[in-house]
């Protein structure tokens, strides 16, 4: 077993210790890096709160949302509406800040109530189909309802400076990192919390088998929409935070391809590892920007480049999905956690005699699944 | 009153071709369990072959054949290259593998052919047939009635009337009694995927003209109408992919003519909730929702 600090800490305890620890730590981080970096920082907390959010989704209650990217809209056109209000009625600072956070995850969380009610009742591909749905009407929904949402341009909003007391010690970059780092810190503890709560094992329960878990008494509907809307709530404050770091927010930025790209980080990061879409996020973030850079690199012909620049990180993430899913189903989290496995086992038979072992994680769904409730056993076996 | 008529006329058209796309989408159901995300990107690709070809040979009527070929090739291709290791245990890695074939295909397309939007041409008269003084169906649209009209036709054919079609059925509907009887039913599997994606990329390529033109993302829009429509017909039921393909397209037709173009994403997005709030199985379908 891997050496543990603080031994004694276990359960919520210990979630929220290394919660703490971890977001003093990437604070403190954000001295050591340049303002571009600190830029990106704040692009990764804010993906990361749509992919834990998904993560806990798809991998814990088995839905699939190809949508997530309109939840992330709703709660950046909240954030936006709200602020431009509040800065009308001439409220700013912190408290614009807030109650504009908060109606950004309030919208977010209503419409992801809204499908989650209607997925419930449904197998994933449907739920899939619906959210994709939901992700290609965005443009026509903006547009419809221009008077309110700017249509293509999307809605602006004032810039939030450092505040009085901090400006001598660190730049823009940095503050709106910070911002985001707490605000993702805040709602990934709270997904973290609920992951290994009782909503947690109910969610695993539903997943790996909806008849023998309402046989149990776990009502699977319910369950599956407070699944979806916690996803819901992360990713509206998700799409706040970016809205909060870049000062607007269109129908451009949340299409279909970035909805995909959230799906391919959570994937390769490991579905239902919290770990996973940390790292999903930080890859979505810098993949994209190293290609560029790299493309850049050559001295290629602009048409060449053009169409290299978009596409290529795509096709990459594209490939990466396939090939996690085909041959590495656990993605980066499930690899670790065999190696770790594996390494366990080692070290106990060197030790003693072979034991119970003691520290396996539940990683496979609480009750066992009967093969009468697979609709997928028509399958044909190869 | 003209002007109603003339939507209606051109909602049949526009909801045969959703149909045939639905019926794509009920085929590969059917015989994989498996909704093919990736269906739409799969035509788009047969299209941009169909266009190459006639771009070649200037006959719109090779491009069109080889759009049903390279369709089937695509279907094979999928099949035996990627789908096939799609892990069984989860309902959802098959449909995670088809997002990754959309994004790998459309950004390959990106690459190799950029983002501009092509034109399309078809050698029929784009004005509208006028019958008794009212402007009903363009020729084109009459073409495109009539092919999916033969091709639900021949499809029904083949799964009714032949051996093939009743090895087809008989290796999705109970994949393991069919291997004992001496179904072959992987082979069956692929012949679906092909026949399957053969359909689609039909559908996509007479869909293509009536749009823009062909761009690696034409057929986004057109998956998620045809998705609507299988899931108001029900995935299980052919014959329900047609009504709802034709009830889908009359509807697109009249909110796009009467509100604008702009309304029908989402007014499919509406219908799609109202119809899986209300039957979750499909309008059509007299079988008992799945479970799980």
């Amino acid at each position: 077993m891997s050496p543990r600090i603080l031994p004694g800490l276990t359960g919520t305890p210990r979630l929220l210790v290394t919660a703490a620890a971890l977001t003093v730590l990437a604070i403190g981080g954000t001295f050591l890096l340049d303002p571009y970096r600190n830029y990106q920082l704040a692009l990764v907390a804010a993906y990361f709160c749509a992919t834990a959010g998904l993560t806990l989704l798809i991998g814990l209650s088995g839905q699939l949302s190809l949508g997530h990217a309109a939840l992330m809209a709703a709660g950046g056109y909240g954030y936006a509406l709200t602020a431009n209000a509040l800065t009308e009625s001439g409220i700013d600072g912190v408290p614009r800040f807030l109650v504009s956070l908060v109606v950004a995850v309030v919208a977010a969380g209503l419409l992801g109530l809204l499908l989650g009610l209607a997925g419930a009742r449904l197998s994933g591909p449907y739920l899939a189909g619906v959210t994709l749905a939901l992700v290609i009407a965005l443009p026509a929904i903006t547009s419809v309802f221009s008077g309110v949402f700017r249509g293509d341009q999307g809605v602006q909003i004032a810039y939030d400076g450092v505040p009085e007391a901090l400006r001598l010690i660190i730049a823009v970059e940095q503050w709106q990192a910070w911002v985001a780092i707490l605000v993702t810190a805040i709602v990934v503890t709270g997904l973290a919390v609920i992951r290994r709560g009782r909503l947690g094992l109910r969610m695993r329960a539903v997943h790996g088998d909806e008849t023998s878990a309402r046989l149990n008494g776990v009502p699977a509907g319910r369950v599956k929409v407070a699944a979806f809307t916690a996803s819901a709530v992360s990713a509206g404050a998700g799409g706040a935070i970016l809205c909060f770091v870049t000062q607007s927010v269109s129908p451009g930025a949340y299409t279909l391809a970035f909805s995909l790209l959230l799906v391919v980080a959570v994937v390769v990061g490991g579905l239902g590892s919290i770990g996973g879409a940390a790292v999903g996020a930080v890859v979505v973030v810098l993949l994209p920007w190293l290609i560029g850079t790299a493309i850049g690199a050559f001295d290629l012909p602009t048409e060449l480049e053009q169409r290299l620049s978009g596409n290529l990180g795509v096709l990459v993430f594209g490939a990466l999905l396939i090939v996690v899913t085909a041959v590495w189903p656990g993605g980066l989290a499930g690899a670790l956690r065999r190696r770790r496995r594996r390494e366990n086992r080692m070290l106990r038979a060197d030790q003693m005699p072979p034991a119970e072992p003691r520290d396996s994680r539940p990683a496979e769904p609480a009750i066992p699944a009967s093969p009468a409730s697979h609709p997928i056993s028509t399958e044909p076996e190869r | 009153m003209d002007r109603l008529l003339f939507l209606l006329a051109t909602g049949l058209a526009r909801g045969a071709i959703f149909a045939l796309f639905a019926l794509s989408l009920v085929l590969i159901w059917r015989a994989a369990r498996i909704v093919n995300f990736a269906q739409g990107a799969m035509a788009v690709v047969a299209v941009y072959v169909a266009f190459a070809v006639t771009g070649l040979t200037g006959s719109y009527w090779a491009g069109f054949a080889s759009a049903i070929v390279a369709g089937a090739a695509i279907g094979f291709a999928v099949e035996r290259g990627v789908m096939r290791f799609a892990p069984h245990d989860s309902p959802l890695s098959g449909v995670i593998i088809a997002i990754g074939l959309v994004m790998v295909l459309q950004s390959a397309l990106g690459i190799l052919f950029g983002a501009t939007v092509r034109p399309m041409e078809v050698p029929f008269d784009e004005r509208p047939i006028v019958i008794a003084g009212v402007p009903v169906l363009s020729p084109y649209d009459l073409f495109v009635l009539v092919v999916a009209v033969a091709v639900m036709a021949a499809l029904g054919v083949l799964f009714t009337r032949t051996s093939l079609g009743l090895q087809l059925r008989a290796s999705a509907f109970a994949p393991e009694v069919s291997r004992l009887l001496g179904v072959r039913v992987s082979r069956m599997l692929t012949i679906g995927w092909m026949l399957s994606a053969a359909v689609a990329a039909l559908a996509a390529l007479l869909l293509v003209p009536t749009e823009l033109g062909l761009s690696p993302h034409s057929t986004d829009v057109l998956f998620v109408y045809a998705f609507t429509v299988a899931v108001v017909g029900g995935l299980d039921s052919p014959p329900g992919a047609l009504l709802g393909g034709l009830v889908v397209g009359v509807l697109m037709s009249l909110v796009t003519g009467y509100l604008g173009a702009t309304v029908a994403p989402i007014a499919v997005l509406v219908l799609l909730v109202v119809v899986l709030l209300v039957r979750p199985g499909g309008i059509f379908s007299a079988r008992q929702v799945r479970q799980a």
